[in-house]
């Protein structure tokens, strides 16, 4: 891949700015991630060739068409194993991974908690609005109890997953919460999980203004309390971590829950990823290698 | 008639059957004797009822055929099941401690051997399969010094102690049975040539090795699993990442995003893996992104009969997915056969940016097969297609779906500057932007449909039409697909010596079919039989819907063993006799 000489801060927003207008809803949280996001890659400066943005499928799986990288917008609830393939080819990308809570918590549960205990290189940011919009309001993996959706039209009886214990049990190396409306807040999550080596995960509160009118902008506003305001909060501490994760009513914690900078990552771990990216490598065997496969079989 | 020798070994899974497999299989290659070994086994890890036929002479050895001149039954069970179908000149060697051999044929030799007063059996349990080893390479007239090199290789990462102990073990074997029992009528031979010997899997996995394969993902899954061993064995050698994943929906998303970003990438699994892939393989074909799945089938549907063979899941590959796209599927042959399409598929997918099937089964996956080595070519050619690998400077904007006369538009492999972009399993227009939500546009969608479906155009061009093999006139045609290769060969064969002049259509290339080709064919043939190892006729159907050709008659096959070729020659007089249409073989024997 050809190095390219960048003067400072030569990457800009525009960079970033995908081909098309985002189709969400006016007043959707997903906007504020999407800013967060391109905000983040800008501080960084990492220019938009070096990024595979990857998604499954739902409204804020449309991500990817609205972010100016090396997009993908793969199967409901796939993403995951989709974004393991390319970094393991190319650990040289960034790669992010952009779904809702249907799609991760949901149908590709099982891939989440794989690419955790994997501690794959990526940042997987879900858009948690809390219910299924782009099938027109349906009850969600982390659907609140009684909360009324055309599934649950006297309301949800089943408990909801827990995004940050879960990650955290499954052996995320990153795990963190945003909401979309804190944009600045948002902004550093998202640098700090980038920057972090090995799976990061923020669980976004990314309000449905269209069919979640329980947990509305204004509903999560006076709640959330940042981790970082607390001086006495160690991010390194699993059980700390796993005792904020418990907290929802009165006061909800956002930020960096947890951050273990120990764990090898799964490239890392791959002596065939020794001479480089996969994808730069030579697709010949040479023949000697060849000849012992051959001779094993004489 | 090919003259060949086959042995049959029995026992209970974990008693030791393999292994003197693969010491016998290692002596004839190196005599320079072809041979091919099948495997029947169950789905258990000890107990049950294991039993490898190996075939070997100095010809090719198209297939096991059922008969067995040396029979080695390490239980009493197997004795029960198997004595009774050997022939005069056929033996048994036993051990005389456990077996009670029954009644057998006129002129078939019982061998005791004496395990006791030959090992200490209190310290080596599997005396009686090495003692036995030995016996039998005496009685088939081959000298000592091939078994004695073998074990050392066999042992050779264990004390030497334990080698000595072996070979005097089988060297004691070889001595009594020289002073006791007749040697066969036929010494087994010898040639200069050498060969490898294969399995289905070993043979698949190699194959996607030397087409630059450098991510293989699976779930283990039978009889697919070997594919995986191989691949995890030689990973480091290869420079091949390998992952074994959660469950197969993960697997083909891995090989597909590692597709994407720009290696070769491979998958296998047996039917109900392949299930799970199929919305997968449609991702493949809707953004374009080539992948290669293997397919070993088994024994269906659900999860059926895990270590049998079938050719049940040629309809699953011809419908997989929803949603018409280009695919290509390919039935290797034979095991020399399973290495060397997959360098061919892997073009083709390549060129056209589509998914591919190779569609195997059990009985090439688990079988094994002499092949000589130079056939194992580890510099194929590769052709990656179209691809856009330097940025060059000005370039108009880049279209990652551009429409084009071939329906083919040159890929970006994720890095290059310049040409961010972005793929996806909605419709999309040429830029790649969704034209499935805000923005349906009926026109693209139509124009983006057949730019996709013209592939199968070039796809067709770039396979092979199948060949007739035999008379170009002939009694009758069997016409078969995949695995059915050998037994259909020998069949032939057969046929012919009994005075029934015969050809063979086989089909190696499934989709896109060679329809009028194969019409051309038919349209001449005077009896036309179709045999395939399920109980529908899944390939029948699927050329009737193609071709709308109808045969004379089927032969089927779905009790979960391989056709033998006396099946095939015995149901073909019955069917030229006007006796029947549809002839379904009864497999001879328990295993």
């Amino acid at each position: 891949m050809a190095t390219e000489i960048l003067t400072p801060n030569a990457i800009t927003m525009a960079n970033f700015k995908g081909r098309v207008e985002p189709d969400w809803c006016p007043g959707c949280g997903d906007y504020g991630v999407l800013a967060a996001v391109q905000k983040a890659l800008v501080e960084l400066q990492i220019p938009q060739h070096e990024v595979a943005t990857i998604s499954g499928i739902g409204c804020s799986s449309n991500f990817p068409g609205f972010i100016e990288t090396y997009g993908m917008h793969t199967l409901h609830g796939r993403s995951l194993p989709v974004a393991t393939g390319v970094k393991m080819a190319n650990h040289a990308l960034t790669v992010l991974v952009t779904g809702g809570d249907g799609d991760g918590f949901g149908i590709g549960c099982g891939h989440f908690v794989h690419a955790m205990r994997r501690n794959v290189d990526l940042t997987y940011l879900v858009m948690d609005n809390q219910i299924y919009g782009l099938t027109t309001g349906q009850t969600s993996p982390t659907s609140r109890v009684a909360m009324k959706t055309k599934t649950t039209p006297f309301g949800n009886v089943e408990r909801p997953v827990n995004p940050i214990a879960l990650a955290l049990a499954a052996g995320a190396t990153y795990v963190a919460r945003g909401f979309s409306a804190d944009q600045k807040h948002l902004t550093e999550l998202v640098k700090n999980a980038i920057a972090h080596k090995g799976f990061s995960f923020i669980d976004i509160f990314s309000p449905c203004i269209t069919y979640n009118h329980d947990n509305t902008i204004p509903w999560f506003r006076p709640r959330v309390k940042k981790l970082e305001d607390n001086p006495h909060y160690d991010p390194t501490n699993f059980d700390a971590a796993m005792d904020q994760s418990q907290l929802w009513g009165d006061e909800i914690p956002i930020g960096k829950f947890f951050e273990c900078t120990d764990v090898p990552t799964l490239h890392s771990l791959e002596p065939v990823l020794n001479s480089g990216p996969l994808v730069h490598q030579s697709n010949r065997i040479p023949d000697n290698i060849v000849k012992s496969f051959i001779d094993e079989l004489m | 008639m090919r003259h060949s020798f086959s042995i049959g070994i029995g026992g209970a899974a974990g008693q030791g059957v393999a292994t003197p497999g693969d010491i016998f299989a290692k002596i004839f290659s190196r005599r320079g004797l072809h041979l091919n070994a099948y495997n029947a086994y169950q789905s258990i890890i000890r107990g049950g009822h294991t039993f490898l036929t190996i075939r070997t002479g100095p010809d090719k050895i198209p297939t096991t055929d059922g008969r067995i001149d040396l029979l080695i039954p390490l239980n009493q069970d197997t004795a029960d099941r198997h004595l009774r179908l050997l022939s005069a000149g056929g033996a048994c060697l036993y051990n005389a401690d456990l077996i009670h051999p029954g009644t057998s044929a006129d002129g078939v030799q019982l061998c005791p051997l004496p395990v006791s007063k030959l090992a200490d059996i209190s310290r080596n349990k599997v005396a009686q399969n090495t003692l036995a080893i030995g016996a039998a390479l005496s009685m088939m007239g081959v000298g000592f010094a091939a078994l004695e090199s073998v074990l050392e290789e066999q042992f050779r990462k264990k004390a030497q102690a334990v080698i000595d102990e072996n070979v005097s073990l089988a060297r004691a074997g070889y001595d009594y049975a020289t002073q006791n029992f007749k040697p066969f009528a036929w010494p087994l031979p010898s040639t200069e040539a050498r060969y490898a010997v294969l399995s289905g899997n070993g043979a698949m996995a190699m194959g996607g090795a030397a087409a630059g394969v450098k991510f293989y993902s699976a779930y283990p899954m039978s009889p697919a699993t070997g594919v995986l061993h191989w691949m995890a064995e030689h990973a480091r050698e290869a420079e091949i990442m390998v992952r074994q994943v959660e469950d197969e929906i993960g697997v083909i998303n891995m090989a597909i995003g590692a597709s994407h970003a720009g290696v070769r990438a491979m998958c296998a699994t047996s039917g109900g893996g392949f299930a799970l892939m199929s919305e997968g393989l449609g991702l493949s074909a809707q953004a374009e992104i080539p992948v290669v799945v293997i397919d070993c089938q088994r024994a269906g549907p659900s999860t059926g009969v895990p270590t049998k063979t079938e050719q049940g899941d040629l309809w699953q590959m011809l419908g997989a997915a929803f949603g018409d796209y280009p695919r290509v599927i390919a039935a290797p042959l034979d095991i020399a056969d399973c290495f060397k399409l997959m360098p061919e598929i892997f073009n083709i997918t390549d060129r056209f940016q589509c998914p591919g099937i190779v569609l195997c089964d059990l009985l090439l996956a688990e079988g094994r097969l002499s092949v000589d080595p130079a056939e194992i070519d580890f510099h194929p050619t590769v052709d990656r297609g179209e691809m856009i690998t330097s940025n060059g400077g000005e370039h108009a904007p880049y279209l990652r779906y551009k429409i084009t006369d071939s329906g083919v538009s040159p890929r970006v492999i994720p890095g290059l500057p310049g040409y961010t972009h972005v793929v996806s399993s909605d419709e999309h227009d040429e830029d790649g932007i969704l034209i499935s939500d805000a923005y349906t546009n009926h026109a693209k969608r139509r124009a983006m449909m057949e730019k996709r479906m013209r592939k199968m155009e070039g796809i067709a061009a770039s396979i092979p039409p199948p060949q007739l093999i035999g008379p170009a006139a002939a009694d009758v045609t069997l016409i078969g697909w995949g695995s059915t290769f050998g037994v259909i060969d020998e069949a032939c064969e057969l046929l012919r010596e009994q005075g029934i002049s015969a050809n063979h259509l086989p089909i190696r290339w499934l989709v896109p079919l060679h329809g009028e080709a194969i019409l051309d064919i038919l349209r001449n043939a005077r009896h036309t039989i179709i045999v395939e190892n399920n109980f529908s006729g899944q390939f029948a159907r699927y050329l009737r819907s193609e071709t709308s050709f109808v045969p004379n008659g089927h032969i089927r096959k779905y009790d979960g063993e391989p056709f033998f070729p006396q099946h095939i020659v015995q149901a073909v007089k019955d069917q030229l006799a006007g006796k029947t249409t549809l002839s379904i073989p009864a497999h001879e024997v328990m295993v």
